[in-house]
C-alpha cells in the first residue's frame, strides 16, 4: 500500500497540471473562436516563417 | 434613415433572462441610444461579416484590413462571424466596410453592440471555468471514491475521504456559486426555485461528508456533491450558449443605420439626431432614404413605399401637400418635408404604444421546467424533512443517522437530470433549426411553438418578397419590350427595376433611347427614333388604369400596360402545405388592397383572408383568436405587424423585417426560404415531447432510488449511479431529435 503515497500525489499533480492548463487557456481567451482556430491551421500565410 | 436603427444594445438586453422583452422600447430609439450613437467611436471597431466561413476568408479579410493606413491589428472571429479591429481614431467603420466590399465581403458596423458583446463572453467564460474546475474535481474524487467503494478500510478510507474533502469542498464553494447566488436571490423575494434544493443538497452533502470524515464514518458524499455541480453547470452552460449564439446573430441582423435627419437650416444642410428635430423644421429625404419624421411634403415629387408601415405593395405618389409618416421609404425623387411631428408625437411612437399595450396584455408563459420545479421543489423538501422526522423517532433521537438519511434523500432526488432535461433538448433543437435557417431568440419559444394551432400570416414582405414580378411579358412585341427595357433601366423604381430585370433575363437588348430623364412621381421619359416615349403612371401616359399593379408605356400607336404580381417568397407554398398537413388553421391578414390579397390567397389556397387591415385590427384579430382559446403563431415583418407579433402566442419574422418587428418576434427566419417554418413546428413538437420524456426518465430514476434512500439503505455508490445514469440517459434522449 506504500505505493499509494506516490501514486495519489502523482495523479493529483497530473490532474492539477491539466486544470492549470485549462485555466490558462481560458484566461488567454482560447475558447472564444473554436471555428476560427480550426480554420486558421489551414492558412498558408506563415508556413515558411513564423508570424512576426 | 432607419426608424429603429441603433437597437443592438436593447436587443441584447431583451435576451437576458429575467428582463422583460420590450419591443415597444425599440420601435422608437431611446434618447440614450441616440446620445450613445452621437459619441465618437473609440480606437476599437467591430464589424459583422455574415459571409465569412473559411480559412481563406480569414486571411483575405485580415490582409485587406491590415492594408488600411492607421490599422494596428485585426482579428476575425469565425464563430461569431465578426472582425475586431484595433485602429487609430482616424479610421472609420464605413472606410473599412468599403475596403471589405472591394475584396468581396459584406460587412456591417457593430459599434453599439461592442460593450455588451464582451459582457456576454465574460459570463460564458465564467461558467466554463467553473465547469472545468468541477470536472477536474469530479474525476479525482471519483477515483478515490471508487477505491473506497471497492473496499478500502480503516485508515486508508479515512485518508481517501480527507483527500476527497480537500478537493471537493473548495470546488463546491467555487463552482456552486451560480446556484448559491440564484437561490439566495430567489429566497429574498420569497420564492423557492430549482436552485434552492440544489444549493441545499450541495451544502448538506459537503458538510455531512466532512462531519463523517472527522468521525471516520463509512459513507461520504463528496463525489455526489461535485458530480451534482458538474452536471448542473453543464446544463447551465448549454443554456447560456444557446442564448449567446442567438444574441450574437441578432446583433448581426440589426441594421445599424444612424437615426439622423438632414435638416435644412437657412438653406444649408445640417445633420441632426432625430431627437433634436422639432415640428416646423424642414427635412430633406433623398431617394432611397427612409422618412425620419412625420411631415407634409413641402417641395419635390416622388413615390413612397409604405409597405413596411401599411402592407401596401404598390408605391404611392407623393407631391407637395402629401402627408407622409416616419418609416416610409422615398423612392424616386428628393423630397423636402415640413415636420409635423417628431420623436414622441410621431406616428411611429403611437405604433410603439400599441405594441406596449399588446405586450402587457400577453400572459406570461410558464415553461415546462418551471412547472416541473413548482411541483418538485416542495415535494423534495417535504420528503427530506419527513425522512429526518421519522428516523429521529424510529432511532430514538439519533441525529447523525437521521441527518444522513435526509441528506441522502436530497442528494438522490437532486435534479441533475431535471437540470439537463430542458437545456439538452433546446440545444439540440435550436442547433437543428439554425442549420435550417431559423434562429430561436427566446428560450421558451420552442415550447410555445409546439402548442400552436392557428397560423396568421402577413402578406407583403412575409409571404411575398415585396419585389414585383412581370406577368405579361409574352403579350408584348419584342420592339416594345426593347424600348420599355431602355426606359426602365434608367429608374430605381421597383416596378421599373423588375421590368428591366425580366427583359435582361429574356435576353432582350435595350433599344437606343436618348435624353433619358426621370420625372419624380410619374415615370421615365426619353427620345426614341425622334419621338417622346414614356414609361410610368397611367395618367401620365394617357392610358386607362388597370386594377392590377402595372406600369404603362406610351410609344407609337397605343399605350401598353406591363402588369406585375408580387413575387412569392421561396418555400411559401411548401410551408403552407406542411402547416395544413399538421392540421393548423391558416389565416392571411394584410394591409394591402383587396385585389392583391385575394389573388395571393387564391395562389396559396388560403380560404381565410382579410385585406386592408390596420395595425390595430391585426392585433384585435390575434387577440380575438387568443380569447377563443387558439394558440396563434404570427408571421410578419412590417411595423404594422409589430403589435400583432407581440400579442401572439409565438411569432416569427424574416431577417429582412424591421428591427422593431424582429425584436418583437421570438424566432427569426434567417434565409429567404420559408419552408423551414413547417419544419419548425414539427421539430418544436418533437422537442417538447423529448422534454416531457426527459422529466419522465428522471422521475423514473427517482422512483427507484428514493425508497432506497428513505429506508436508509442508499449508499454513495447508489447515489452516484442514479445521478450519472439519469444524466446520460437524458442527454442521449435529447440527441434522438430528428
Amino acid at each position: 500500500m506504500e505505493i499509494l503515497s506516490i501514486l495519489i500525489p502523482v495523479s493529483l499533480i497530473l490532474g492539477g497540471i491539466g486544470l492549470v492548463a485549462f485555466i490558462w487557456a481560458m484566461k488567454t481567451k482560447q475558447f472564444d473562436d473554436p471555428t476560427g482556430d480550426a480554420n486558421r491551421i489551414l492558412m498558408k500565410d506563415w508556413d515558411d516563417k513564423p508570424k512576426p | 434613415m432607419t426608424i429603429a436603427g441603433p437597437i443592438a444594445p436593447q436587443d441584447i438586453e431583451v435576451e437576458r433572462p429575467g428582463m422583460a422583452a420590450c419591443p415597444a422600447c425599440v420601435v422608437t430609439p431611446s434618447a440614450q441610444a441616440l446620445a450613445a450613437m452621437a459619441k465618437p467611436s473609440s480606437g476599437r471597431l467591430m464589424l459583422s461579416l455574415p459571409a465569412a466561413h473559411c480559412a481563406a476568408c480569414i486571411s483575405t479579410v485580415e490582409t485587406a484590413i491590415a492594408g488600411v493606413p492607421g490599422v494596428q491589428s485585426s482579428r476575425v472571429n469565425l464563430t461569431m462571424k465578426r472582425v475586431s479591429v484595433e485602429a487609430d481614431a482616424s479610421v472609420t467603420a464605413p472606410q473599412l466596410i468599403e475596403v471589405l466590399k472591394r475584396v468581396g465581403y459584406e460587412a456591417h458596423e457593430l459599434d453599439a453592440g461592442l460593450l455588451s458583446a464582451t459582457e456576454t463572453d465574460k459570463q460564458g467564460r465564467d461558467l466554463l471555468m467553473r465547469l472545468g474546475v468541477a470536472f477536474f474535481s469530479m474525476m479525482n474524487v471519483m477515483l478515490l471514491s471508487v477505491a473506497v467503494w471497492s473496499g478500502a478500510e480503516g485508515a486508508t478510507r479515512d485518508m481517501f475521504h480527507w483527500i476527497s474533502a480537500a478537493i471537493a469542498i473548495p470546488t463546491v464553494i467555487f463552482s456552486g456559486q451560480p446556484f448559491f447566488k440564484s437561490a439566495w436571490a430567489g429566497l429574498r423575494v420569497g420564492r423557492l426555485g430549482m436552485d434552492f434544493p440544489i444549493s441545499l443538497a450541495l451544502v448538506l452533502a459537503s458538510s455531512i461528508s466532512l462531519f463523517e470524515t472527522i468521525k471516520s464514518g463509512h459513507h461520504a458524499y463528496f463525489d455526489a456533491a461535485v458530480m451534482l455541480c458538474f452536471f448542473l453547470l453543464l446544463g447551465r452552460y448549454l443554456d447560456h450558449r444557446t442564448r449567446a449564439v442567438a444574441r450574437s446573430a441578432a446583433e448581426e441582423l440589426a441594421a445599424l443605420e444612424v437615426p439622423r435627419a438632414t435638416v435644412l437650416v437657412d438653406g444649408a444642410e445640417v445633420v441632426r439626431p432625430i431627437s433634436e428635430v422639432v415640428a416646423g423644421d424642414l427635412v430633406r429625404v433623398r431617394p432611397g432614404g427612409r422618412m425620419p419624421v412625420d411631415g407634409v411634403v413641402a417641395e419635390g415629387a416622388s413615390e413612397v413605399d409604405r409597405s413596411l408601415l401599411t402592407g401596401e405593395s404598390l408605391p404611392v405618389f407623393a407631391g407637395v401637400g402629401t402627408v407622409v409618416s416616419a418609416g416610409e421609404v422615398n423612392l424616386t425623387g428628393p423630397l423636402v418635408l415640413r415636420v409635423t411631428a417628431a420623436g414622441k408625437d410621431s406616428s411611429l411612437h403611437r405604433m410603439a404604444d400599441l405594441v406596449a399595450v399588446a405586450e402587457s396584455a400577453k400572459t406570461k408563459y410558464t415553461t415546462l421546467a418551471e412547472r416541473a420545479a413548482s411541483y418538485y421543489s416542495p415535494l423534495v423538501h417535504l420528503m427530506s424533512f419527513s425522512a429526518f422526522g421519522y428516523w429521529m423517532w424510529a432511532t430514538g433521537g439519533d441525529v447523525r443517522f437521521a441527518v444522513n438519511i435526509s441528506a441522502a434523500v436530497l442528494i438522490i432526488t437532486c435534479p441533475c437530470a431535471l437540470g439537463l432535461a430542458v437545456p439538452a433538448v433546446v440545444t439540440a433543437a435550436s442547433g437543428k433549426l439554425f442549420r435550417k435557417g431559423l434562429l430561436i431568440k427566446h428560450g421558451t419559444a420552442l415550447e410555445r411553438l409546439a402548442q400552436v394551432d392557428t397560423v396568421v400570416f402577413d402578406k407583403t414582405g412575409t409571404l411575398t418578397t415585396g419585389a414585383p414580378e412581370l406577368t405579361n411579358f409574352t403579350d408584348h412585341p419584342r420592339a416594345v419590350i426593347e424600348v420599355a427595357a431602355a426606359l426602365a433601366s434608367a429608374s430605381s423604381h421597383p416596378l421599373a427595376q423588375a421590368l428591366a430585370e425580366a427583359a435582361k433575363a429574356q435576353g432582350v437588348v435595350a433599344a437606343e433611347v436618348s435624353d433619358l430623364r426621370e420625372v419624380p412621381g410619374y415615370g421615365v421619359e426619353g427620345i426614341w427614333r425622334g419621338q417622346t416615349v414614356r414609361l410610368g403612371r397611367a395618367g401620365w401616359c394617357n392610358a386607362e388604369a388597370l386594377d392590377v399593379t402595372a406600369t404603362y408605356l406610351c410609344a407609337g400607336d397605343k399605350p401598353r400596360a406591363f402588369t406585375f404580381a408580387d413575387r412569392l417568397r421561396p418555400g411559401a407554398e411548401v410551408a403552407i402545405a406542411a402547416l395544413k398537413a399538421q392540421g393548423k388553421h391558416i389565416r392571411l391578414i394584410s394591409g394591402d388592397v383587396e385585389g392583391a390579397v385575394a389573388d395571393l390567397a387564391a395562389r396559396l389556397c388560403i380560404e381565410d383572408w382579410v385585406a386592408g387591415a390596420l395595425p390595430a385590427e391585426k392585433v384585435a384579430l390575434v387577440r380575438d383568436l387568443t380569447l377563443a382559446g387558439r394558440r396563434v403563431l404570427m408571421v410578419g415583418d412590417g411595423l404594422n405587424d409589430t403589435a400583432a407579433l407581440a400579442a401572439a402566442h409565438v411569432s416569427i419574422s424574416p431577417a429582412t423585417a424591421l428591427d422593431a418587428a424582429r425584436t418583437a418576434s421570438d424566432i427569426v427566419l434567417l434565409g429567404q426560404d420559408m419552408a423551414a417554418i413547417g419544419d419548425a413546428t414539427r421539430i418544436a413538437r418533437q422537442a417538447t415531447r423529448r422534454m416531457v420524456e426527459n422529466f419522465g426518465i428522471s422521475a423514473a430514476y427517482n422512483v427507484v432510488a428514493v425508497p432506497l434512500a428513505l429506508i436508509g439503505s442508499a449508499t454513495p455508490l447508489a447515489a452516484a449511479l442514479a445521478m450519472s445514469l439519469s444524466s446520460i440517459t437524458v442527454s442521449l434522449n435529447a440527441l434522438r431529435l430528428k
